[in-house]
């Protein structure tokens, strides 16, 4: 047979396996910069096989299918651990081991520092062990043929996740011990499972209805037509249910903002760039199963329009640096799934891609940003340019001062003391907001004209949303890089080193750039995705100049009203935020992320403990333990027992035994009075026996 | 010619005293003689049935009878001379270790 760039697919997942495997057996001997060197590598090669694929696809669209291995076959049921490479999935493949491997050579320079500052620089080599399971797991994800593979990676990097969001998971984000790592990384595997509930409900509906979960057979031409619509949308909303889960929409978003509790590195890689697309990856890969039904469009579509809008208002009274990307994060997806309900599947996977280019490159910025407060605050041997007395001053008592690094309120005035990195991050927000020219802009407008042309009620709540988008980023920017440094760590701020700041470089350049991979007119992308959903499903929006003005225009004033609030005059890091005297309690509420947490609390959480409280104390303690075990069972089998034991064993069983014995005895020492020692009364006996023999032997 | 009857009522008399004689006796060598008055009891009968039958077999017995009574007086007596020297007396009734 002749050999096909195809079959390299199962070294998508085999290569960051060797990767991790290579660095558990040898990690300890090579050292960080080795350790560091392998992980990379290893997410290096599995993008240089993601671009040969690509290029594989260029002579053939319709993609190929790569049998590896025989997993389930159960009659005429038959999963395969087939790998499925199509214009689509390669779209993910290159976006995730691209952006993967550039957060990989960052985490290399940003882990030296965050295992030191954490005290355990063993910790180093088990990061880039779970960093290169996530690509694997992700890789699996993406590249699968069937739904059954999919939900494999799909656990894979639910998993990956919820060990990095606790990788610190005896401290708290602040660094000192406690739960709150932990207890974020268990939220966002709960509240993952709710959401893999739903996936598991919809494949277990979908082999009831189609009898098979490849893809081929589901997704295939005419497949969705044999069966009801109803099956088609439960199966849809089981979907979403899943998709609200990994993609944090709501109602299950609650998980991403508290994983920011994880390294920064991992919050770009997994909880912007990657894993969380993975939802919107799902709804597109399973278009036409979607587009099959209306009500399920409809539903997804306004999931993510209020999503996006929602996470948007919170995303504009948060003060962490981390906590306002996250939202915006989640009012991003928000986007993306609205996109991709609404049938404009293209326009969600091109703003799946742009945004996993600038908001990576964000999150990595503000953990360069985090770094350099965290460095000037108290900076590490070697690193030079401070005055030994600060040093002393700061050392030892350090973690038991409270001071967030990751507070905007600490920052200030950073334009001037980090100067590349405020450069990549001006792009990176540029291009969230929404400004012509940078790749937010085109996808986010693609997003715009096609919710425009579809609904006018979402194309207004995500117009709200962008207005927000650019308001809290130019909120954000003027309070990190602008005015004067609020704290002495500000000012004692260092810039990040090269393995940091190159990666930023490359992704800033993806985050002005990124737009030409489906600029209007041309759309290459619409025409690669074509391929693969075939033009049913895919159409070129065109270019709208209404919703580019109006959009543009609202973006450019949401940064003109933030530079009015926060730009114009200096502000002092203890004052309440200037938008709390416009807003009121308004503002309020967006700062406690509208109570949902609390809400949730007092709806689920709290009566869920009293359900398992009561179940623990009341029926099973009480009922099931002390009733029905120490009552019923224990006392019942102690009654028999003592009934056992006593009447039987000692007065049937012993009696008889005994009983055998007494006879005996009385026997015995009756008979033994015949024993008198005189020969004569045996000769007697003897004699009397003979004849009492011979009186029978004759008179019978 | 003496009836047959009479040498059988002659040797149950016989084997009567000797009967008597172990039983109620004490002395060990007294209950010795009265086995022997019981075997020639016996031996009596033998010889009277082979001579009233003509037949030799009943002799050649009382010859074996007489064989083994001497061998057993061999043994009987040396078990008295035994006991003797341990209970300082023949009175069966000492000997009565056995006693339950």
């Amino acid at each position: 047979m002749q050999f096909e760039l195809f079959d390299l697919a199962p070294l998508l997942v085999i290569l960051p396996v060797i990767g991790l495997l290579v660095n558990i057996l040898i990690g300890d001997r090579v050292g960080e910069r080795g350790i560091g060197w392998i992980a990379s590598l290893a997410a290096g090669l599995t993008f240089v096989v993601s671009l040969l694929l690509f290029f594989a696809l260029q002579g053939h669209h319709e993609g190929a299918t790569v049998p590896f291995l025989e997993w389930i076959r159960i009659g005429e049921f038959n999963v395969g651990w087939n790998f499925r490479v199509d214009t689509l999935s390669n779209t993910m493949m290159l976006v995730v081991s691209g952006v993967g491997t550039l957060i990989h050579i960052y985490a290399a320079g940003y882990m030296h520092y965050d295992v030191r500052y954490k005290g355990d620089p063993h910790s180093y080599k088990r990061f880039f062990i779970y960093l290169n399971l996530f690509i694997a797991a992700m890789m699996i994800l993406v590249s699968a043929d069937n739904y059954l593979m999919l939900f494999v990676g799909w656990e894979g990097v639910g998993l990956c996740s919820f060990l990095l969001i606790g990788f610190w998971f005896t401290k708290n984000p602040d660094g000192t011990d406690g739960h709150s790592n932990s207890n974020a990384a268990k939220k966002a595997f709960i509240a993952n499972r709710v959401g893999d509930f739903g996936f598991l409900m919809g494949m277990f509906t979908m082999f009831w209805a189609f009898g098979s979960l490849n893809f081929g057979d589901v997704l295939g031409h005419g497949a969705v037509e044999h069966v009801s619509e109803g099956t088609i949308l439960a199966i849809t909303l089981f979907f979403l249910l899943g998709v609200a889960g990994k993609s944090a929409q709501i109602p299950l978003y609650v998980w991403l903002p508290d994983a920011m509790a994880g390294p920064t590195p991992v919050s770009a890689l997994i909880h912007a760039a990657t894993m969380v697309t993975a939802g919107v990856y799902l709804v597109a890969r399973s278009a036409p199963l979607f587009h099959a039904s209306h009500t399920a469009e409809l539903f997804v579509m306004f999931t993510g329009a209020g999503t996006a809008l929602f996470a948007a208002t919170i995303a504009v009274a948060q003060n962490d640096i981390k906590k306002v990307l996250a939202y915006s994060t989640v009012s991003q997806l928000g986007f993306m799934v609205a996109a991709v309900g609404m049938g404009a599947f293209v326009a969600g996977m091109f703003h799946l891609v742009t945004h996993a280019f600038f908001k990576a490159l964000l999150f990595l910025g503000s953990g360069s940003v985090i770094l350099a407060v965290e460095r000037g605050h108290h900076p590490l041997e070697g690193d030079g340019g401070h005055d030994d007395h600060h040093e002393d001053e700061h050392h030892d008592d350090d973690h038991h001062e409270v001071f967030d690094p990751q507070d905007m309120r600490n920052m200030g005035g950073l334009r001037k003391i980090i100067p590349t990195t405020y450069r990549v991050y001006l792009i990176g927000s540029l291009a969230l907001a929404g400004i012509p020219i940078f790749a937010g802009f085109f996808s986010k407008d693609e997003i715009l004209a096609d919710a425009f042309l579809e609904s006018q009620p979402v194309y207004w709540i995500l117009t709200v949303a962008a207005f927000l988008t650019a308001f809290y980023m130019g909120r954000q920017v003027l309070m990190v890089f602008f005015g004067k440094p609020r704290t002495h760590a500000a000012e004692e701020a260092k810039e990040s080193p090269p393995s940091m700041t190159i990666p930023l470089m490359i992704l800033a350049f993806l985050s002005i750039f990124g737009g030409l991979i489906n600029i209007p007119v041309i759309h290459p992308l619409t025409d690669w995705i074509e391929h693969t959903l075939g033009h049913d499903l895919v159409h070129a929006t065109k270019f709208n100049w209404q919703v580019a003005i109006v959009s543009t225009l609202l973006a450019l004033i949401a940064i003109g009203i933030s530079w009015l609030i926060y730009g114009r005059k200096e502000i002092d890091a203890s004052q309440p935020d200037p938008l709390q005297r416009a807003l009121g309690p308004i503002f309020i509420g967006m700062r406690n992320k509208w109570y949902v947490d609390e809400i949730y609390g007092f709806l689920i959480i709290r009566p869920y403990e009293r359900l398992s409280s009561f179940l623990a104390h009341q029926v099973d303690w009480t009922f099931w333990h002390d009733w029905f075990h120490d009552s019923g069972i224990a006392a019942g089998f102690r009654g028999l027992a003592n009934f056992l034991a006593n009447p039987v064993d000692l007065g049937v069983i012993d009696g008889i035994a005994n009983g055998l014995a007494r006879a005996t005895k009385g026997s015995a020492s009756a008979l033994r009075l015949l024993q008198t020692g005189f020969v004569r009364n045996y000769a007697l006996m003897v004699f009397l026996g003979v004849v009492a023999i011979l009186s029978f032997l004759i008179f019978r | 010619m003496v009836p047959v009857s009479y040498y059988v009522a002659l040797s149950a008399i016989l084997f009567t005293i000797g009967a008597l004689g172990v039983l109620i006796r004490r002395n060990a060598i007294i209950i010795f003689m009265s086995i022997e008055l019981m075997l020639n009891a016996g031996n009596l009968l033998f010889v009277t049935f082979a001579r009233s039958f003509e037949q030799l077999s009943g002799q050649v017995f009382v010859f074996f009878v007489i064989a083994v009574a001497a061998a057993e007086v061999a043994v009987g007596l040396a078990l008295i001379v035994a006991v003797f020297k341990s209970k300082q007396s023949i009175d069966i009734d000492e000997v009565s270790n056995l006693r339950g």
